[in-house]
């Protein structure tokens, strides 16, 4: 099983939710991911969004635009998100890892390397699912299978405007989760409406069996908790990089685990068995032994 | 008599070959999907089609007429050259024919709220123009370093009524004011229409734009006949239909018509700026690789990593690092050739026509001239070459004459 599945199952069987962070990688610093990432799961996080840096982002808001630039700066491109993520996994090889990013740069990657290079290097260096925002159903059959013969999963968006057949489409192909945008917009930029999550929600699970995340616009930990109601996973992402900005390493470690910390606690309120022991991680120095388990 | 292929592009899904295609996020899936829907019954609409036609002969003043460059073929003593005066048109470029075309779509969608980017400003200001007619609020996306060197048509969208917004992402220009607009359309996806500017973007605009700039080749097969033979020249097609090529969007226009005519050379210059190999150029079918941006797969300027490269040219409307889906194509199967001319054989064409035919072009058209030039002294006195003189040269005024020097006086 994937470790995407299990982790999935693993929640489901205790009645949590997941916690999915999003940040960009190579910021807020060119060597900060693999840590940040673990501060992360030592917080709460159950799987982790990495971005990869990209020059034209139209999905996004200025938060990420501006996280990505700064990346670009520093040179962070996929081979450094790849290298990044094997970092990482030296030292945790349970929670799962999704790129996510646009088109462009995973074109490349294979076109001067040769075709499924992306998908061999990823799946070496520890990726479980991979995002692209601008590969539709329709344009993604070459990427996803590839991916398959490695076990990655390939992970699509459902937006509150998606029609039925769409639906129908992203859930004949997704893999992982179900990624859904809970505003019309970027990222970052409004506030979710809560109904409207909903709505979407139940149009999308007549049809996707995979488990949902909700997105775009989770910008406070009540607001979390009232998505983890309905959903599977929250994602933050705007939110979380907001803490971040401008800050030295060691402040943004802190702040990224102060917020998932609070997320995480307003999410467990509502698990069934929210003893103690769920509540919170164990200490840094057992980033492989995940308490939930 | 040659049986002449016939040319049926795109494909279903928007492709010509591996280019084009519809690379977009989900949350615009069903705004370009509706858009697809009303523009493929709109197009065969005799409603529509006669509007637009209406439009286009009393508000643009079409067709535009082809003229004759006596002196300037003379003076080259090669092929003669004739121009396709686009620049006659309202608002001054060829722009205004697909503005019209997809506004009176918009209007058809029942979308009251206009959205579009642009370079040097042509496309903004023919949006803002026709925004104004039809009573529609209009939002222009300009990159900072456009809105600072083309000043004249950021006054003239405010007088028009619109809203410019000066992007500052990226860097500054055409492409992230395109990036822009995409975001402002994900967001007000309801009441919007985004009126893309040339033939880029995701599918159905590569192919939308092009058919509303077809007209213009379209005139110039019934045009050029007559002018042959007042000229006593026994043919139909010119040797040569010669475009600048930045999104494409007149270059397409002017070339599509001629596509099946297999005698008939199609060049589109691309803007070598400082010189191809100096990296200071936005020449994207010569210098770049497939990749996608802006929701279609082209050939655009990226570097290892598959980051968009910035882009020079002189002229803002060529300062583009990817061009229409198309163009990669017909440079693939060969149908077009696509050449370049520099920042400096612009200038030098730019003075040569206001000089020589009292004609000012704009700078992107001005390399469309700048290898017109080159290529008429090579051939003799009787081969024929039409140029698409796309747009008039008054919004480049300022850096004309800040690159010219002494040597010309305002």
């Amino acid at each position: 099983m994937s470790r995407l599945a299990m982790t999935f199952r693993q929640l489901r069987q205790q009645g949590r939710k997941a916690l999915i962070p999003y940040v960009t990688a190579g910021y807020p610093g060119v060597d900060i991911t693999p840590a940040l990432m673990h501060v992360l799961v030592e917080a709460g996080a159950d799987v982790i969004e990495l971005g990869v840096p990209f020059s034209d982002p139209s999905a996004d808001g200025p938060t990420i635009q501006a996280a990505s630039e700064y990346a670009l700066r520093q040179g962070i491109g996929l081979p450094q998100v790849l290298d990044q993520v094997q970092r990482f996994r030296e030292s945790d090889t349970t929670t799962p890892v999704v790129l996510m990013g646009y088109a462009n740069p995973i074109e490349r990657y294979d076109m001067l390397r040769q075709p499924g290079a992306f998908a061999a290097d990823a799946a070496a260096a520890g990726v479980d699912g991979v995002l692209v925002v601008d590969y539709p159903p329709e344009v993604s059959g070459r990427l996803g299978a590839q991916l398959r013969r490695h076990d990655i999963e390939l992970i699509f968006l459902l937006a509150p405007t998606s029609t039925e057949r769409r639906i129908r489409q992203v859930a004949e192909c997704a893999g992982g989760y179900v990624y859904c945008v809970a505003v019309n917009g970027i990222t970052g930029t409004q506030a979710l409406d809560l109904v409207q999550v909903r709505d979407t929600l139940a149009r999308i699970r007549r049809h996707v069996h995979t488990p949902v995340g909700v997105g775009f616009g989770v910008r406070d930990a009540s607001t979390a908790r009232a998505v983890a109601k309905v959903a599977d996973a929250v994602v933050i992402g705007s939110w979380l990089i907001e803490r971040l900005a401008e800050k030295p390493a060691a402040e943004a470690l802190a702040a990224a685990s102060n917020l998932i910390r609070e997320v995480r606690h307003q999410l467990d309120l509502d698990a069934p068995e929210s003893g103690p022991d769920h509540l919170s991680k164990p200490e840094p120095s057992e980033p492989q032994d995940p308490s939930h388990v | 008599m040659t049986h002449e292929p016939v040319y049926d592009q795109p494909d279903a899904g928007g492709f010509f070959g591996q280019y084009g295609g519809s690379f977009i996020s989900e949350t615009l899936a069903q705004a370009t999907e509706a858009l697809h829907t009303a523009y493929r019954r709109y197009s065969v609409d005799p409603t529509f089609i006669a509007d637009f036609q209406e439009e286009l002969a009393d508000y643009v003043g079409r067709p535009s007429p082809v003229y004759y460059a006596r002196r300037l073929s003379n003076e080259l003593g090669g092929a003669q050259i004739f121009l396709k005066r686009e620049d006659l048109n309202h608002t001054g470029a060829h722009k205004i024919n697909n503005v019209i075309g997809q506004a009176m779509l918009a209007r058809r969608m029942g979308k009251r709220r206009i959205i579009a980017e642009t370079g040097a400003g042509q496309h903004g200001v023919a949006t803002a123009t026709i925004c104004a007619r039809y009573g529609l609020e209009c939002v222009v996306y300009m990159g900072r370093e456009d809105i600072a060197r083309q000043h004249p048509n950021v006054q003239r969208m405010a007088l028009l009524g619109a809203t410019v917004v000066p992007v500052t992402s990226g860097s500054c220009t055409l492409k992230d004011a395109m990036n822009e607009a995409i975001r402002d359309w994900v967001t007000n996806v309801d009441n919007t229409f985004y009126l893309i500017g040339s033939v880029a973007g995701m599918h159905p605009y590569p192919t939308m734009v092009r058919d509303f700039q077809t007209v213009i080749g379209k005139e110039c097969l019934n045009q050029m006949p007559a002018l042959f033979k007042r000229l006593g020249l026994d043919r139909q097609h010119p040797d040569a239909v010669i475009a600048c090529v930045g999104g494409g969007s007149n270059a397409i226009g002017i070339f599509h018509p001629y596509i099946e005519h297999a005698a008939v050379r199609l060049i589109g210059v691309e803007a070598a700026g400082l010189g191809l190999d100096t990296g200071q150029h936005a020449a994207s079918i010569q210098r770049g690789s497939p990749g996608v941006l802006h929701g279609n797969r082209s050939l655009i300027l990226q570097d290892d990593m598959g980051q968009v490269q910035q882009t020079h040219s002189i002229s803002a409307g060529l300062d583009y690092p990817g061009v229409g889906p198309e163009h990669a194509w017909l440079h693939e199967i060969g149908r077009a050739e696509y050449v370049s001319a520099t920042d400096e054989e612009a200038l030098g064409a730019f003075h040569q026509l206001c000089r020589m035919e009292g004609i000012i072009p704009a700078l992107e058209a001005s390399h469309a001239v700048a290898y017109a030039m080159r290529l008429a002294v090579t051939l003799p006195r009787n081969r024929t070459i039409l140029v698409n003189l796309s747009g008039r040269g008054d919004k480049d005024m300022e850096t004309v004459m800040a690159q010219s020097g002494p040597g010309v006086q305002p």
